[in-house]
């Protein structure tokens, strides 16, 4: 299908931008790299009054080393980070994430902020960005504030982020050394999620998260028996049904994954 | 800032397989369909409009891109290459083209354009790509015929071959 019609703006700066958003709030739509929002558009799932394309300010495409925080702007490709030369050793759960992340040709245009601004409940790089407990810089005309990831997905494609707010950048703490794992079952390689695992070791203990049980990603630190602890913690998730599972389905899954991730980790720690 | 209204055409300059043209697109019109309808190069073949078959996956400024994930004003300025790029003005295959061809790697073909350009950006970037590479790369296109197998040889065979 088509998408509706829709008046177009593409801004030079990020203030005209959040400029943009002021006047139009809720119907305004941001276009980064539109993997996310041209399909739902095509389909007539959602409608824009103004479209605002931002792929094209240089401001928003680089990525900056923070020191603790890796720092990633909104026009940023996914493949652009994937394939940066520091991110194995920097943010070694992202690298281990990537891979599933779309296919290829989505990679190339598709971008870190959209993916997590999309907020889709087992999605990857959201699941990234709260097990390591990134956050989320949020700009608009009042100015710019700074939330932690998990105050920032409320719910399935739901986040806090205000109708005149741009998603400048995300950042992911900086993990060198840590053991990671990441992986999930999906239909075909590189589609959603079924259910997604990611885990990481940190000072506190083993960082866990899963992707595909609830609204948004969820997140616990675990230490001693892991088996135990994903059989309990599954059994309190609720899942959600799809067409592609049920809730009993997912729980399964996650049941059976969990511990296979959780082991990887702690080996790649070594 | 560049701005255009919904019922206004902007003119859209670019460059389509070496050659600078502009035409006019309202802006909630496709690449797919500025490409195939407005431009006359229908080699790009438009599957399911959602960014699930890559039938339509053409080259932007040489990144294998989804032509129905993009609107034709966001292409503007850059350069798009196309199927109709890959072979000689006298007809002769390219050697990825070839090797499809040695391969059966096509059946009814719809799916060949999009596939063609994914490697043609892909080989460029990891030219003695692996089995596994190769599979992975393809995991972002559907073929209905050749269950995969055919292709995945072709481009084995074209991995090297492919400046």
């Amino acid at each position: 299908m088509k998408p509706r019609p829709f008046d177009y703006a593409r801004p030079d700066t990020v203030e005209e931008a959040v400029e943009l958003l002021a006047e139009y709030g809720d119907d305004a739509r941001i276009l980064a790299g539109g993997q996310s929002l041209l399909p739902m558009l095509n389909l007539r799932l959602v409608e824009a009054r103004v479209i605002v394309d931002i792929a094209r300010i240089a401001e928003l495409d680089a990525i900056r080393d923070r020191g603790d925080m890796i720092e990633i702007g909104a026009a940023v490709t996914q493949n652009k980070l994937m394939s940066w030369p520091q991110l194995q050793k920097k943010v070694p759960l992202l690298a281990a994430a990537f891979p599933f992340v779309g296919h290829f040709q989505t990679r190339n245009r598709g971008t870190v902020c959209g993916s997590i601004a999309h907020a889709d409940p087992s999605s990857e790089l959201p699941l990234t960005l709260a097990v390591l407990g990134g956050e989320v810089v949020l700009r608009s005309k009042r100015g710019t504030r700074t939330l932690p990831a998990s105050e920032f997905q409320i719910e399935m494609m739901t986040t806090a982020r205000e109708t005149d707010e741009l998603i400048a950048a995300v950042r992911f703490p900086v993990g060198e050394g840590q053991g990671v794992a990441f992986d999930e079952v999906a239909r075909r390689h590189g589609d959603f999620a079924i259910v997604a695992v990611a885990a990481s070791t940190s000072k506190d203990g083993l960082r866990v998260g899963v992707g595909g049980m609830a609204g948004h990603p969820m997140v616990r630190t675990i230490n001693g028996d892991t088996v135990g602890a994903i059989s309990t913690w599954a059994e309190e998730l609720e899942g959600y049904e799809d067409l592609h599972a049920t809730p009993a389905l997912r729980r399964d899954l996650f049941r059976n994954l969990a511990p296979r991730v959780i082991e990887e980790a702690k080996r790649c720690a070594g | 800032m560049r701005r255009v209204n919904r019922d206004e055409r902007a003119r859209i300059a670019l460059t389509l397989n070496g050659r600078k043209l502009a035409a006019e697109a309202e802006p909630r019109m496709l690449l797919s369909d500025f490409v195939r309808h407005v431009l006359g190069a229908t080699g790009t073949h438009v599957g399911c409009e959602h960014g699930v078959c890559g039938a339509c996956t053409v080259l932007i400024d040489g990144v294998a891109t989804r032509s129905c994930l993009m609107l034709a004003v966001q292409a503007e300025g850059r350069e798009v290459r196309t199927v109709e790029s890959l072979a000689a003005s006298d007809g002769k295959l390219n050697p990825l083209q070839q090797a499809f061809r040695n391969n059966h790697a096509l059946q009814c073909g719809f799916c060949t354009p999009g596939i063609l350009m994914s490697f043609t950006d892909y080989l460029a970037r990891n030219p003695h790509a692996s089995r596994d590479e190769i599979c992975d790369v393809l995991s972002g296109h559907l073929c209905r015929c050749t269950g995969y197998a055919g292709i995945v040889a072709a481009v084995e065979e074209a991995a090297g071959k492919v400046k």
